[in-house]
C-alpha cells in the first residue's frame, strides 16, 4: 500500500506552510496533494509558495497533485478553480465544479469530499478520466471492499482516509468568525491561531469536534492502525494521511513501518497518542458502531 | 408566472391534504433508505405512490419522488428499483443526488424529469450547467449556503430551473456533505436518510435540569420546566474555551416568506417547504399560507404579514443564508 498526504485543512502562516512542504520532501510517502481545500480567503497568503513546493516535492520523487476548493460558490472561486489546470499538475477534485473545468478525458483524481458511495458512481468517474479516488471517510469496510473491487476492474486506484482529524462538514458560514462575533466576509482570519483546529466540547465537557473556519472536523484523529490488514485484503491501494502542525514526519514514518510490517499492531497508535496531550483516536467509520468508536484502548477524554 | 409551491408529504393523507390546500406540487419518498427522511411510519409503499400520483394528477398537481440518499455499494438495485417504480407510478420527476444514480436514470428513464437534490450541494452556475449537460437535469434544489443576490446570479447564467427552501428545518452545513450524525450515532443522512435520529436521543433530569443527549453527548441543557429542544447536532449547545453557546446555529427554523418577492425577482421557479415528518394539518396550513402569498404577489398585492410564525412551535425563525450576514 502507498501513502498519500492530504492537502492541509488548516490555515498556517506562509513560512510554516513552506517549511512543512520542504520537510515533506524527505518523508516516506509516494504522493502529496496540496493547495487550498477549505477557504479561498486563505490562499493569497501562501499561493506564491506553491510552485516551489511542487518542484521540491517532484524533485524528491513524489507525485504531486493540486486540490480544488471543497465548496465553490463565489465568482472569484470559480475563476481560480478554473485556472488550476493551467499549473500543469494533476487536479484532485473536491467539488464537482472542478470537474466541469477539465477537458473531457483529462486524467484527474477524486478527493474524499466527493460523494463516491457506490460502484456506479465510481465507474462514472472512471469514465470521465478519474485515475484515483479517495473514498469519503464515513464509508464502512463493506463499502470500501466493494469499491476497491470495482476500482480494480476499471483501473482506478482506491484510497482510504488513514490518519488525521476527519472532515465531517463544510458550510457557507464561518464558525470561527461567528465565535468572534464576526461574519465570514469580515472574519479577520479568526482561524489563524488554531493550526490544528479549535476544540469544541459538549456540555459535560467531552471533546467532540474541532472547528476550522467553514469546516467542522472530528476532535479525534482517525487512525488506521488496527484496520491495515483488512484494508490490504480489500485491495485498497493507498492510505491518506492528513497534515498536522506537529510531528507529521513521524506519522508518515510510523505508517511506512506499519505497512512494511516492522511495527506491530498497536504501536503506531500508541505513538500517535503520545505525540501530544489530548490526542484521541478513532476508526469507527470503518468498523465501529459510530464514527467516533476506537478499536484500541483510549486515553481518558 | 406564479411561483410553484413544492410541498412535503410524509404520508398519503398528507399528500391529499397538501393537494386540497392548493399545493402545485408535492414531493414524497418510498418507505425505505432511498430517501432522506427515512423515519419509522413515514413515506409511501409502491401502491400508495401510484394512488398518490393519480390523486394529485386528478387535481392538477404534480408529484416529485425524492430518491436522494447515496446508494450503498453492493446494494444499488434498491435505488435503481426506486427510480423504476417512481417512473412506473407516473411521477412527474425524481429528485436525485448521486452521480451513479443520475447516470442510471438518464440512461434508463429518459421519460421522467430529473431534478437535482439539495443533497448534491450544487452551489454555482458552472456545476449546475454541468449536471444539465451531463444528465439532462431540468431543475436544481439550491443548497442553503447562498444569498439572494447569488441566487439571482446563478439564474442569470443557467437555463436550469431553481427551487429554494423557504420554510421549515434548516441545515447549516452543506447538505449531502455532512457526517456529523454518523460520527456520533453511526447513522447519517447520506447513507441512512436520517440525521440525529430519535433512536439515539435520551433526556435525563439531573439536579433540576433536563439534559438532552444524542449518542451519549449532552448538547442541550434546560431548566426542567422549560421546553427541551430536540438535540440536532448542528443546533446543539457546545463550549470552546470558556465560551458556551450554539456555536454552529441556534435552534432556529427557516422562514423566508418575506423574501418571496425578492426570490421571484431573482428568477426562482419554485419554493420548497421542508417537513415530510410533519402532520397533514401542519402541511395544509403551511401550503395555504404560501399559496396565498404567491397568489397575492401575482395579483400585485402586498404579502400577508407574519402568517407563519405560529407554526414554528415557539422556535426562533431565521432567513438563513439568504441574507449575507448569516455567514
Amino acid at each position: 500500500m502507498e501513502l498519500t498526504v492530504a492537502p492541509s485543512q488548516f490555515f498556517w502562516a506562509a513560512e510554516e506552510w513552506e517549511r512543512f512542504y520542504q520537510d515533506l520532501a524527505t518523508a516516506p510517502v509516494e504522493r502529496v496533494v496540496l493547495g487550498e481545500l477549505v477557504c479561498s480567503k486563505r490562499l493569497p497568503f501562501y499561493q506564491d509558495w506553491i510552485p516551489a513546493a511542487v518542484e521540491t516535492l517532484q524533485s524528491a520523487g513524489k507525485e504531486v497533485l493540486l486540490t480544488s476548493l471543497a465548496l465553490i460558490t463565489l465568482k472569484r472561486e470559480r475563476k481560480q478553480n478554473a485556472q488550476l489546470a493551467d499549473m500543469g499538475v494533476e487536479i484532485e477534485i473536491n467539488d464537482l465544479t472542478a470537474l466541469s473545468y477539465l477537458p473531457e478525458g483529462a486524467r484527474f483524481s477524486v478527493g474524499p469530499l466527493i460523494n463516491t458511495y457506490n460502484e456506479s458512481t465510481l465507474r462514472w468517474l472512471a469514465s470521465r478520466g478519474a485515475a484515483r479516488i479517495c473514498l469519503p471517510p464515513e464509508l464502512p469496510l463493506d463499502s470500501v471492499t466493494a469499491l476497491a473491487k470495482a476500482g480494480s476492474e476499471c483501473g482506478v486506484a482506491v484510497e482510504v482516509w488513514g490518519h488525521g482529524r476527519i472532515p465531517l462538514a463544510i458550510s457557507g458560514r464561518c464558525y470561527h468568525a461567528r465565535l468572534h462575533g464576526r461574519t465570514k466576509d469580515n472574519c479577520q482570519f479568526a482561524c489563524e491561531d488554531d493550526p490544528d483546529g479549535l476544540e469544541v466540547r459538549t456540555l459535560e465537557g467531552k471533546p467532540f469536534l474541532s472547528m476550522n473556519g467553514v469546516q467542522t472536523l472530528s476532535d479525534s484523529y482517525a487512525c488506521a492502525d488496527y484496520q491495515i490488514e483488512d484494508l490490504k485484503a480489500a485491495g485498497v491501494s493507498a492510505l491518506r494521511l492528513s497534515p498536522q502542525s506537529k510531528g507529521f514526519g513521524e506519522i508518515c514514518t510510523l505508517y511506512r513501518q506499519r505497512l512494511q510490517g516492522t511495527l506491530p499492531v498497536g504501536t503506531l497508535s500508541a505513538k500517535a497518542i503520545a505525540q501530544g496531550e489530548g490526542i484521541r483516536l478513532s476508526d469507527g467509520f470503518l468498523k465501529g458502531e459510530t464514527g467516533v468508536s476506537w478499536s484500541g484502548s483510549q486515553p481518558a477524554a | 408566472m406564479v411561483m410553484e409551491i413544492v410541498c412535503p408529504a410524509g404520508t398519503p393523507a398528507a399528500l391529499r391534504a397538501a393537494v386540497k390546500a392548493g399545493a402545485h406540487t408535492v414531493y414524497c419518498g418510498f418507505n425505505d433508505e432511498t430517501n432522506a427522511r427515512n423515519f419509522p411510519g413515514l413515506n409511501f409503499d409502491r401502491a400508495e405512490m401510484a394512488e398518490g400520483v393519480a390523486f394529485a394528477h386528478s387535481h392538477g398537481s404534480k408529484v416529485l419522488v425524492a430518491i436522494n440518499t447515496f446508494p450503498r455499494a453492493g446494494a444499488e438495485d434498491i435505488w435503481h428499483r426506486a427510480v423504476d417504480d417512481a417512473s412506473a407510478a407516473g411521477a412527474d420527476a425524481v429528485i436525485l443526488a448521486d452521480l451513479g444514480l443520475l447516470a442510471y436514470a438518464a440512461e434508463n428513464h429518459t421519460g421522467i424529469r430529473r431534478h437535482l437534490s439539495v443533497q448534491a450541494a450544487a452551489a454555482n452556475a458552472d456545476v449546475i450547467n454541468f449536471y444539465a449537460e451531463t444528465f439532462g437535469v431540468k431543475r436544481v434544489v439550491l443548497p442553503r449556503v447562498l444569498s439572494v443576490p447569488e441566487i439571482a446570479a446563478i439564474n442569470a447564467e443557467t437555463e436550469v430551473e431553481t427551487e429554494v427552501f423557504v420554510f421549515g428545518g434548516l441545515c447549516v452545513m452543506a447538505e449531502g456533505r455532512c457526517s456529523l450524525s454518523s460520527y456520533a450515532t453511526g447513522l447519517s443522512p447520506n447513507m441512512n436518510g436520517v440525521c440525529s435520529p430519535a433512536s439515539h436521543v435520551e433526556y435525563q433530569e439531573e439536579g433540576g435540569e433536563l439534559d438532552a443527549r444524542l449518542g451519549g453527548y449532552t448538547i442541550h441543557r434546560v431548566g426542567k420546566d422549560e421546553p427541551a429542544p430536540y438535540p440536532t447536532l448542528c443546533k446543539g449547545c457546545f463550549s470552546v474555551d470558556s465560551k458556551k453557546g450554539h456555536l454552529f446555529e441556534d435552534p432556529v427554523s427557516l422562514n423566508a416568506e418575506q423574501l418571496i418577492p425578492q426570490l421571484q425577482k431573482a428568477g426562482v421557479t419554485a419554493l420548497k417547504i421542508e417537513g415530510r415528518q410533519r402532520s397533514r394539518s401542519y402541511v395544509a396550513q403551511v401550503v395555504r399560507n404560501f399559496r396565498a402569498a404567491v397568489d397575492a404577489l401575482e395579483a400585485g398585492q402586498p404579502l400577508p404579514v407574519g402568517m407563519l410564525a405560529r407554526l414554528s412551535e415557539g422556535q426562533q425563525m431565521t432567513t438563513g443564508a439568504y441574507k449575507k450576514t448569516w455567514r
